[in-house]
């Protein structure tokens, strides 16, 4: 099957004829299949951000196409313009989005902005919030009189209730303490069950892309260095150090179990994957 | 789009014209005003210009970098010069069209105005490009601080200053980046007639507004929970100190004012 969404040669030069100039991106080939789950991972200033943002066109790229469905969407303005819709973009603390009097039109911005009938914007509104974990009885508050975690969930309903096809989170969890990190999860992996959305996550939570992402890509001065399934990149524990990265815990864990002569797999990056492990072990007749 | 702003920026550096006190810079930049306005003649023209073309070359900034902070206001610019123009009475007519008139006086008027527009803005922000923002403020508490007497608020007004100063950046990123999110929303913010448009603001400004609200609310009681009382019995960090270079600069800055009103005598 076509990619959903595809960038070749993608370069972004930012203040180019400045002293400031500075490549954020440089000559980036990348490609998601539909309903595939993408981590991007990558040191602060590694040009992850930038390259998100020319996915639904807010950026033009230096050079370089980005072609959703096949057509280079920075074709026509109205290209752009419906990109926008289909490519839904989660910003980092999107809750600093927020404007109107009640959660309920808020959420609607997006929908509302695509011309649909009421209806059609009721029925979405709804269907998002409930993906958010957004309950109704929030809808007629203020947006500014919620909490934080709520706040943030409004924020990725309103951008949820535009059914993109491709939906790109950055950071989605940050700020959020652990059990809200772990409820927000939860959510976005049912919505990506239920609607089989496309989805692109940058993260800086090892843990979180590992139990999540199909496919990882890490980031590093402007170019994608290493990519793979969790398993091939969090076996690189040595490089992604060197990149300032870390791998999850548990990974760390399972490799110390290693050099103490358990013949653990090298591709441990879940707890589950640990507990498994050594429950084999156990069977085959191991024992601390 | 909005980074091209370049209102208050500082360029660090290690020039003559960077290590100068900022009160010298500021007392020069006045000196260099009232030059600029009192040149009547070709002579008196060339002279500031000779002297602001000297001062650019001394700060190592680039000429187009200087430039960049006339484009905001070129409308202005030209409108002054477009209506200098035609509404300057004078003899030596070119011609004649309908009730517009168009003299040698006045394409003289408003070249020269142009000029001296142009030089105005090149002149200042020479001072700010050159001069930490800080800097700035710190100089102008201290000429300022004569109105003390007067009980006049000071230092009040220099930290207010420093204060505004320094959020400028920061809430440009914040409107850049308030912008991206709403346009990923589908917002349209460039079509549409002037009330749409204005329309379309509000989902720019309530965030905007709300967040300089945080930020104000969180910098209070950052600066208060440091026991930050306002200017009295106030130390510096970094004391002012008029240095001999000061002295040389202010000198020349009287002479050049004196040549500049002697040039007006000299060539009539």
């Amino acid at each position: 099957m076509d990619p959903i969404i595809k960038t070749e040669k993608l370069t972004h030069v930012y203040g180019a004829g400045t002293p400031f100039e500075h490549t954020a991106i440089d000559g980036i080939d990348f490609e998601a299949e539909r309903g595939e789950f993408i981590g991007i991972i990558g040191h602060t200033g590694s040009g992850k951000s930038t390259f998100i943002q020319h996915l639904n066109g807010l950026i033009k790229p230096t050079s370089g196409r980005v072609l959703l469905d096949g057509h280079d969407i920075f074709e026509t303005k109205e290209r752009t313009r419906e990109t926008r819709f289909r490519v839904g973009l989660v910003f980092q603390y999107p809750e600093y989005q927020l404007f109107e009097e009640t959660v309920y039109k808020d959420i609607s911005f997006g929908p509302k902005n695509m011309k649909l009938s009421e209806r059609e914007i009721d029925e979405r509104v709804r269907e998002a919030a409930g993906f958010a974990g957004l309950s109704e009885d929030t809808f007629e508050k203020s947006p500014f009189d919620l909490s934080g975690g709520q706040k943030r969930r409004t924020a990725i309903a309103g951008v949820m209730a535009m059914r993109p096809e491709v939906l790109i989170f950055d950071e989605p969890t940050a700020g959020l303490d652990p059990s809200g990190c772990k409820e927000l999860m939860t959510n976005i992996m049912n919505y990506r069950e239920k609607t089989g959305t496309t989805i692109i996550m940058v993260s800086h939570s090892m843990e979180d892309v590992a139990r999540t992402a199909d496919r990882l890509l890490v980031f590093k001065n402007a170019h994608i260095v290493m990519q793979g399934s969790p398993s091939d990149v969090f076996s690189h524990v040595a490089e992604l150090k060197t990149m300032g990265l870390t791998v999850p815990r548990v990974t760390l864990v399972a490799l110390r179990l290693r050099e103490l002569g358990l013949p653990i797999p090298k591709d441990i990056y879940t707890v589950e994957h640990l507990k498994n492990a050594i429950v084999q072990l156990r069977e085959e007749g191991y024992h601390a | 789009m909005l980074k091209d702003v370049t209102l208050g920026q500082f360029f660090p550096g290690d020039t003559v014209v960077h290590r100068l006190d900022p009160r010298t810079k500021l007392i020069l930049v006045i000196v260099y005003i009232v030059a600029l306005f009192a040149a009547k003649t070709y002579a008196a023209y060339a002279l500031v210009m000779i002297v602001l073309i000297v001062c650019v070359s001394l700060s190592q900034i680039r000429f187009t970098t200087i430039m960049k902070g006339v484009k905001p206001i070129l409308i202005v610019i030209l409108i002054t010069g477009i209506l200098n123009l035609f509404f300057t009475q004078g003899e030596h007519v070119i011609f004649r069209l309908w009730k517009l008139t168009m003299t040698w006086e006045g394409v003289r008027t408003a070249a020269l105005m142009i000029l001296r527009l142009i030089m105005l803005i090149n002149g200042t922000f020479l001072l700010t490009y050159t001069t930490s923002p800080i800097a700035l403020t710190d100089g102008l508490e201290l000429l300022l601080s004569p109105l003390k007497k007067l009980r006049f608020p000071v230092h009040e007004l220099a930290m207010m200053m420093s204060i505004a100063l320094r959020f400028i950046p920061t809430l440009i990123e914040e409107t850049d980046k308030i912008m991206s999110a709403q346009k990923a929303r589908g917002a349209d913010f460039d079509t549409g007639g002037i009330v749409q448009r204005a329309k379309a603001m509000l989902p720019l400004l309530v965030p905007l507004f709300v967040s300089a609200f945080r930020r104000a609310d969180e910098l209070s009681v950052a600066m208060e929970s440091r026991c930050y009382h306002g200017g009295e019995g106030r130390t510096r960090m970094k004391k002012l100190t008029f240095a001999r270079r000061d002295f040389g600069a202010l000198i020349l800055g009287a002479v050049f004012l004196a040549a500049v009103f002697a040039l007006n005598r000299v060539w009539k």
